[in-house]
């Protein structure tokens, strides 16, 4: 099959970006995106020009490093999915597809597809663990955690870190992504004596790296790869009250 | 060089506890002092850099990708293996001591592999305290469920993100210790050498991915967790970017190689389905608890699954290993199937896959039960296959996946260069010749955790009175200088071929002759074929861009360049070892029935490979089997 793809090219962060054509055939359908891509870099390399930078690492979806926009979708054209699990069978011989990098303030681009996820890493780093030291721990099953409270915790902490719910997001919130690592651990007897701090240092965080507002449009839980509810976000908000209403 | 794995005395329940009480400590306020690299951030890096920072010492730990989360031991679905016995069903640390050495053909050392598994219900411990959602009894208490080459059910699992959740606990505990200032993290770095002044390791040259730059890193110690090597493979279930530069450039300074041809092919992974292909999916080995894995009983079978009748199916491995069935252990698995897959039998439009069939599960449990055990492994399948699962069987085919072989280390994790650790995946150590499922998290995590942090302080106990290495010092200057030179060479090519087309064609060669099956003659051509390799990719391999800029085909080319190497190593060891044991099959050495023929005579022993001027020398590490006698491997 044969598309042409317009994709984002922009040297660094400073440097301006446009949208390049690319005529690409020789596809197949049971190619995974990602592997079209890397068939149109072998084509550039052959004509002797610089490759498209995007990222990936596992290709099986949980990584969670890879992640672009195509045709206006964080992820692409299906609900639910890592641009990994993407296969060219989704598109139509002679289709045009529009490739551009995650577009948040929070999440400058480095090169081409790429962008800079450090902010997620700075607000797991503030709190989103629990406290103990390796060689501390009792006996496994010495708390019970009935089932339905692990299910929940696990449907939470099945987060990626993509960043696809920051990206589609109007407001560039990163609300999902926070409150999904919040309740995984706040739900837990484990992550119990430090729930409020790590709510407000956590909530903190996310604000002071410039993500914006969630107004509940619910675009994120249908990019998100894992499927995590928003009904997250309406918990950590409750959680957040109630830490800053104990001061 | 006389190799000394230095083995507590003692008898094996006592071992690590003796090793304990003599070990060397030292003292808080000197070990501010101290400073420690770790490369890699998985469950062995991670580990190891966050609990040796919470014991005080100062930590650089460096990872290839955009974040510690991302390293690859977050895609291991089924589960963690540990000997707690909360099913009551016979387990013991003994046991599982026993059947990861028999999982291992007799080729790993007792102490190593006992260690393993006595470390082993502490870990789970840890990880329930670090917030894992292990799945849970209605009651609240643990599950566990089987894995292959296994009578008893000792794994534990958090659906079918096992890795994931185990990562994103030890990736959360390393940030906490980012953020107490005890940890710099430096991701996007790949480290592309090894520095050793006076015989000890002192540090490391690294490029900055992003700027293209050349740093230097000095260290009292040096940890390796960079993973496994089956990217040699190029097609794997590996990440794309896993690779085995850091320990090759490693064993070019000096620490030896053990096993490097002991590779395990995993027997249930998504088929190929052309030559554009990247990667190999896995489908967890869990999904052998209840799925039952056949072939048709005549070649060139035309009709759908479905439409094939019960009495025309083969359920081979429940055919030739009625005690373990389809929980055979992986290399036999594999075996199995290339056997059936080589005969004719073959499944899918490429005829190189089998079924693997959850109808007779569905019909015993329901399809909630079935749901809930393996919902997401199911969803996967259907992302990428676009077929239900639920309504007809998975095709799926063995792909490399896991390196048993790695870095020679002792008992302390330490390599053949004192002041070198290598940890997890990437060392030989625990799983001889091969492993058994949802051990690897387990290794990995108890490297990381409670063995080097116990250990690496019997080093440094005697460093602290030395000299704090410098990047100042000439043997820095000079390793950055080589590194410079290689890079400059390889840029300067400018040839006619892609990195990618060289890694196929050396794919192709390692996966046709050192991968499931093994012989001289294969061997012999497959060495010579990869020396064309490497000359063909020295003169002719196409990159554009520069080396000051994030440039990604220069990444892959600088590992394709250390995999080359590597795979001669692998092959030259595989050939050396005239016996089949384990992964390890070599087709003059089997049974009448087709079965690994071991040798233990003459290699009951651990294959050391040091690098000479671009030869490879071996040395032997004899294996004594002091506490249990080598058995035939039966699961028949």
């Amino acid at each position: 099959m044969k598309v042409l793809f317009k994709i984002w090219r922009q040297e660094g962060y400073s440097e301006k970006g446009k949208l390049h054509d690319y005529e690409v055939d020789g596809l197949t359908e049971d190619m995974s995106f990602l592997e079209a891509l890397d068939h149109l870099n072998e084509l550039l390399v052959l004509k002797g020009e610089k490759v498209i930078a995007f990222e990936y690492d596992c290709r099986e979806g949980i990584c969670g490093q890879c992640g672009v926009f195509i045709n206006g979708r964080a992820h692409g054209p299906h609900n639910n999915i890592t641009t990994c699990q993407l296969h060219m069978r989704s598109f139509k011989d002679g289709d045009t597809i529009i490739v551009e990098p995650w577009r948040a303030t929070s999440f400058p681009v480095i090169k081409d597809l790429m962008v800079d996820r450090s902010a997620l890493d700075r607000i797991i780093e503030n709190g989103a663990y629990i406290s103990s030291k390796t060689g501390t721990a009792p006996e496994a099953n010495a708390i019970p955690i009935p089932k339905e409270l692990a299910d929940r915790a696990m449907d939470a902490a099945a987060c990626i870190g993509c960043g696809a719910c920051v990206a589609t997001c109007k407001n560039a919130s990163a609300a999902l992504f926070t409150s999904a690592k919040i309740n995984h651990l706040n739900n837990l007897p484990q992550g119990k004596a430090e729930q409020h701090r790590r709510v407000k240092e956590m909530t903190f965080q996310m604000d002071k790296e410039g993500f914006g507002s969630c107004t509940f449009t619910g675009a994120c839980e249908v990019e998100c790869p894992e499927g995590i509810s928003i009904l997250n976000i309406a918990e950590m908000n409750g959680r957040r009250i109630k830490a800053e209403l104990r001061d | 060089m006389n190799l000394n794995a230095k083995i507590p005395t003692g008898p094996l329940e006592q071992k690590w506890q003796n090793y304990q009480l003599k070990s060397q400590l030292i003292n808080p306020a000197n070990k501010k002092k101290l400073k420690v690299i770790v490369v890699g951030s998985g469950l062995a890096g991670a580990g190891a850099a966050s609990t040796l920072a919470e014991l005080g010492y100062d930590i650089d730990c460096f990872c290839y990708q955009d974040s510690a989360r991302r390293a690859h031991s977050v895609a291991a679905q089924g589960g963690i293996n540990a000997a707690k016995n909360y099913q009551h069903d016979g387990d013991s640390v003994y046991r599982m001591f026993y059947d990861t050495l028999k999982g291992g053909d007799f080729r790993s050392r007792e102490a190593n592999t006992y260690r393993l598994a006595e470390l082993s219900a502490p870990l789970i411990d840890h990880y329930v305290q670090q917030g894992v959602p292990f799945a849970r009894e209605y009651g609240g208490t643990l599950v566990n469920r089987s894995f292959g080459g296994v009578q008893v059910q000792r794994t534990f699992y958090a659906r079918g993100q096992t890795g994931q959740q185990l990562l994103l606990a030890a990736y959360s505990q390393l940030y906490k210790m980012v953020k107490a200032k005890k940890v710099t993290m430096h991701p996007r770095t790949e480290m592309l050498d090894l520095v050793v002044i006076d015989g000890k390791a002192k540090g490391i040259i690294v490029r900055d991915l992003v700027s293209g730059e050349l740093k230097k890193f000095a260290a009292d110690a040096v940890v390796l967790a960079t993973g496994g090597y089956s990217r040699v493979f190029r097609l794997s279930t590996l990440a794309i970017g896993c690779n085995g530069s850091a320990i090759w450039k490693a064993h070019k300074r000096g620490a030896f190689f053990g096993a490097p041809s002991f590779t395990q092919i995993h027997p249930t992974a998504l088929p190929q389905t052309s030559e554009a292909q990247s990667k190999l999916t896995l489908m967890s080995e869990s999904l052998r608890n209840d799925g039952r894995i056949w072939v048709p009983k005549t070649t060139n079978e035309d009709r759908k699954a479905n439409d094939i009748p019960e009495q025309e199916r083969d359920y081979y491995l429940e055919r030739r290993y009625p005690s373990f069935g389809n929980l055979a252990p992986r290399d036999i698995a594999s075996r199995a199937a290339k056997e059936r897959i080589d005969a004719g039998f073959g499944v899918g439009r490429l005829k190189n896959a089998v079924y693997l069939d959850f109808k007779h599960a569905i019909e015993k449990f329901g399809l909630e039960t079935i749901k809930d055990r393996y919902g997401n492994l199911f969803k996967m399948y259907k992302k990428i296959t676009g077929i239900d699962a639920y309504l007809e069987p998975m095709q799926i085919s063995p792909a490399a996946h896991f390196s048993m072989g790695g870095l020679w280390v002792d008992y302390e994790l330490m390599t053949t260069i004192p002041g070198l650790y290598a940890i997890g995946e990437c060392n030989f150590s625990d799983h001889g010749a091969n492993r058994l499922g949802a051990n690897s998290l387990l290794q990995a995590s108890v490297d990381g955790y409670f063995i080097l942090p116990n250990t690496i302080n019997n080093y440094l106990a005697k460093e602290i009175k030395e000299n704090h290495p410098d990047i100042s010092h000439p043997k820095f200057e000079e390793a950055e200088k080589e590194i410079r030179q290689q890079i400059q060479k390889i840029m300067a090519i400018r040839g006619t071929k892609t990195v990618d087309h060289f890694h196929r064609e050396l794919g192709k060669v390692m996966w046709n002759n050192c991968a499931m099956s093994r012989s001289k003659k294969g061997l012999e051509e497959a060495i010579k074929e990869i020396k064309q390799i490497r000359e063909g990719f020295w003169e002719d391999v196409k990159i554009t861009g520069s080396a000051d800029e994030l440039n990604p085909e220069l990444e892959k080319a600088l590992r394709l360049a250390d995999f080359i190497e590597l795979g001669l190593l692998m092959c030259t060891d595989a050939l050396e070892r005239k016996e089949s044991c384990g992964a390890h099959f070599r087709e003059e050495f089997q049974t009448e029935d087709g079965e690994a023929l071991r040798m233990d005579e003459d290699y009951s022993f651990v294959s050391a490979w040091e690098f000479e001027k671009g030869n490879f020398r071996l040395h032997k590490e004899k294996l004594e089997f002091e506490f249990v006698k080598p058995s035939v491997r039966s699961y028949k």
